[in-house]
């Protein structure tokens, strides 16, 4: 297996404002992001030759197929395709981009994401799964994911008191990095002492344990990496897409420890392996990773390798992960802060990532020094499947 | 020998204090208390509890019958005891059928069973009655009324009491009903109910067998006399020569209330808990009419097992904090709708029934891997298609990791989403805990599962599996 590495580069991407866009459907949002991203890109509608369209569940009427791109976005009857991998949606519709365009089957393709979560008329991650009229009929997110903050609490021998305390630094610091950026959902600071005491929405998850419940659309705009300087003096070259789908629902699974998933694993190995990355913590300059919830991104830190198993805790109160840190962890505020519209959230991560390698991240306070490999990383499904993609400013 | 080889009881773990009830409507209290269903429970759910008490030490394959016998059946029109058959994991060739209307379908069905195996039709029919009756909000009988249901297995071997003769009288009286159109129960005045029904009815009744048998009162160790009330039962015991010290057994009004069709037979299964061998005792029902039955309790007796008795499931009980709760567990409260609803089908309960009712895994042939719901391919080995059900439902487990789930709602809300890994082959079940206090729920608790009902879908109801904290 040969990989992806430097194949592929995006030359154009946009991301709309995230958060309770009440007076924006589906589609607005989708032309927001595709025409941001033309204009970054220099291009038009017509020079684009297919379309990814990753989304979980909007627009409920019965198979909508990529309807919503061609109808908001009136593109010529070209192939588009709508994918969806739960909350990796918007990493499988750059990577299914990528891989044809890698092949030399389009020049130039549009993997585009959005979700509106705000016609649901529910103010959480949904109760029920539908997978079966009662094995799962009340389960929701917070839930299963507090299961596993249980468990780690549990194993590493935390009381609930530390447990929490270690959560709220990561809450707090998305807060921080979210305040920074102007299209993030929450843009509100928080200290340790709110998170602690904000009401428990699934214990031991409090209300700032949770990602934002957010509308909002993001898109890329891809071509060959030898075309790439056509358009654009500095592209950003895709690295490495890996992307596993753990085989059992971790929920019914023999043996399953609840302290992490196979699928992070597999995944960032895959992504790794393509990279020619060998030491994740030291190698990446900076990460977007898939924080639907404070335990999420405290267990990532160990599935991506960028702590010891069992040790992310020492890392957090080291302060590693800050803006300021070792390797910057959601820079941009990540799915806590920014907010999580379910298909646009892995192009959301990209988008920072993106404008990161550039060296145009909107403030020059939340600007990294030099970054030149970043990752964007998705966790999704029951929780089962896992994306993560890596990207560089350049060639090598 | 033809009896009773086994039997079971169920009281749920909730109960209201009566002065509760009286307190919100400002009235007179009874004094007690009662048993309260919880929210997911209903006759189904106490059936199958009882009837998984009655069968615990004794092979499901040997049973061939099922009678479910309750005047709160779920279901006007579909066959309850089919249900309660799978869920209690019995063989599918077996007679079932359902005993309905009366608060007499408890000794009704038991007589039917006994005619069965009498007949040599069956050879082991279990009987099994619940209720969960609703008196008027207000009324007297929301106080006296109480939930429960126990179970009773007749067969012709290993039997610990036979039942010697059964005698029934019809007595057409309309003094409690409810029509088709009720929720609750209605009632004449109660003198003459109790005086002109209750006390005629069960004194024909039960003269009639004693005279039959040609016995006196003095040959009965117990008396178990069904009673919608204690002062009339008291009365109609010393009428008929009873002493009420040491013959009449305890109606159960003060802890449980009158828990409708089950309730001779709960009654019965306290009688056999303290009961020993030569034992002679009587059983006699009420509704619209009386049956009768003379058992003789055998030295098999001895070989009982002590699986929950009828006074531990008296004491493991949880007071409800309000009369409010009660009334949100019977829907008689209207409370915000659920936003998210997941649809039901049918078809799919149906295909899916030997893990989602049974509540069966499936163990590989090749690794012993064991997992839940039951896996076409094997986890471990991927082995296709060459595994064995096993049954979950009566294995105990541990709960493995849990959350206590806000965002969910619900009557119980928090949710308790546990993780339990089962003792058969350390499968893994996620389901929701129920009868518990969330403050309470730790990692390695030992749980058993529990039959629930979960909600109304598509119009009918779902029912499915929770694990409880072992009592």
């Amino acid at each position: 297996m040969e990989g992806i590495k430097d194949k592929v580069a995006i030359i154009g991407m946009g991301c709309t404002k995230f958060g309770e866009n009440w007076d924006k459907g589906a589609e607005d949002m989708l032309i927001e992001a595709a025409y941001e991203a033309y204009e970054d890109a220099g291009i038009g509608p017509n020079d684009i030759e297919a379309a990814w369209y990753g989304t979980d569940h909007t627009v409920g009427y019965l198979n909508p197929g990529g309807s919503l791109v061609a109808n908001a976005l009136k593109l010529r009857n070209i192939p588009i395709t709508r994918v969806e991998n739960a909350c990796a949606s918007g990493h499988e519709a750059l990577r299914n981009a990528t891989f044809a365009v890698a092949c030399g089957m389009y020049d130039i393709a549009l993997a585009i994401g959005v979700e509106k979560l705000k016609d649901t008329g529910f103010g959480g991650l949904g109760t029920g799964r539908g997978e079966h009229p009662v094995l799962e009929i009340r389960r929701t997110a917070p839930g299963t994911f507090a299961l596993l903050a249980t468990r780690y609490f549990y194993v590493y021998g935390l009381s609930p008191e530390q447990g929490k305390m270690i959560l709220a630094k990561i809450a707090v610091k998305n807060h921080h990095n979210g305040s920074l950026h102007p299209k993030a959902h929450l843009r509100r600071e928080i200290t340790e002492d709110m998170a602690l005491a904000a009401p428990i929405i699934a214990w031991p998850l409090g209300l700032f344990d949770c990602c934002g419940n957010s509308d909002g659309g993001a898109a890329a705009i891809i071509t060959r990496a030898d075309l790439a300087k056509k358009f654009r003096d500095n592209p950003i070259y895709i690295k490495g897409i890996g992307l596993s789908m753990d085989q059992m629902l971790p929920l019914f699974r023999p043996g399953f420890d609840w302290l992490g998933f196979e699928a992070n694993r597999v995944a960032s190995r895959q992504a790794f392996d393509q990279a020619g990355i060998t030491q994740p913590r030291k190698d990446i300059d900076l990460a977007e990773v898939h924080d639907c919830f404070t335990i999420t991104e405290l267990l990532i830190y160990e599935d991506l390798g960028f702590s010891p198993k069992g040790r992310a805790r020492e890392d957090v109160e080291a302060g590693t992960f800050t803006l300021e840190g070792e390797l910057p962890i959601n820079t941009d505020g990540g799915l806590k802060s920014f907010g999580h519209p379910i298909g646009a959230s892995a192009l959301r991560m990209t988008y920072e990532v993106y404008k990161q390698l550039q060296g145009k991240a909107e403030l020059p306070s939340r600007q990294l020094k030099n970054p030149k490999i970043g990752l964007s990383h998705t966790l999704g499904g029951p929780p089962q499947v896992a994306c993560v993609a890596i990207f560089g400013n350049s060639i090598g | 020998m033809l009896g009773i080889v086994s039997y079971g009881a169920y009281v749920p773990w909730f109960r209201l204090s009566r002065d509760t009830i009286a307190k919100a409507w400002g009235g007179r209290s009874i004094g007690g208390e009662r048993s309260i269903a919880n929210y997911d429970e209903d006759s189904i759910t106490m059936a199958v509890e009882a009837s998984f008490n009655c069968v615990k030490e004794i092979d499901h394959q040997s049973v061939d019958g099922l009678f479910f016998a309750s005047t709160t059946s779920p279901y006007q029109e579909k066959q309850c005891s089919s249900l309660i058959s799978a869920a209690v994991d019995l063989p599918s060739e077996i007679i079932t059928s359902d005993f309905a209307n009366s608060l007499r379908a408890g000794t009704s069905a038991l007589r039917a069973a006994y005619n069965a195996v009498k007949s040599l039709s069956a050879k082991n029919v279990l009987v099994t009655a619940s209720d969960c009756r609703l008196g008027f909000p207000q009324s007297e009988q929301e106080q006296s009324f109480g939930d429960g249901a126990a179970a009773i297995l007749l067969g012709s071997s290993s039997v610990i009491a036979t039942i010697e003769d059964a005698y029934s009288v019809s007595d057409e009286i309309t003094d409690v009903w409810r029509t088709d159109r009720d929720n609750f129960v209605h009632s004449w005045e109660e003198r003459w109910v109790l005086t002109q029904g209750y006390a005629k009815s069960m004194e024909r009744a039960i003269s009639g067998i004693m005279k039959r048998q040609g016995l006196k009162p003095n040959d009965l160790a117990k008396v178990i006399l069904y009673a919608p009330e204690v002062r009339s039962q008291r009365d109609l015991a010393g009428r008929l020569g009873f002493d009420l010290k040491s013959q009449l057994q305890d109606p159960l009004l003060t802890g449980v209330g009158n828990t409708g069709a089950a309730h001779p037979l709960l009654m019965l299964a306290a009688a056999l808990d303290e009961a020993g061998p030569g034992e002679r005792m009587l059983l006699a029902s009420y509704g619209q009419g009386s049956d009768a039955i003379i058992l003789q309790v055998t030295e098999g007796i001895k070989e009982r097992q002590p699986k929950p008795r009828v006074k531990d499931l008296l004491a493991a009980k949880r007071m409800l904090p309000s009369y409010e709760k009660y009334l949100s567990y019977r829907q008689l409260i209207e409370q915000a709708p659920e936003l998210f609803n997941i649809d039901s089908a049918a078809t799919t309960m149906w295909r899916t029934h030997r893990w989602a009712l049974n509540l069966h895994g499936s163990k590989c042939r090749r690794c012993n891997l064991v997992s839940f719901p039951i896996q076409r391919v094997c986890y471990g080995c991927q082995a296709k298609d060459d595994f064995e059900e096993v049954k979950l439902s009566d294995k105990a487990g541990k709960v493995f990791t849990f959350s206590l789930d806000y965002l969910a709602g619900g009557p119980d809300s928090p949710s308790v989403q546990t993780i339990v890994e089962s003792a058969e082959g350390n499968a893994r079940i996620y389901c929701l805990m129920t009868d518990c206090e969330p403050g309470e729920v730790k990692i390695g608790m030992p749980v058993e599962m529990t039959f629930r009902r979960f909600r109304e879908a598509r119009g009918f109801y779902n029912y499915f599996w929770k694990c409880r904290m072992i009592r």
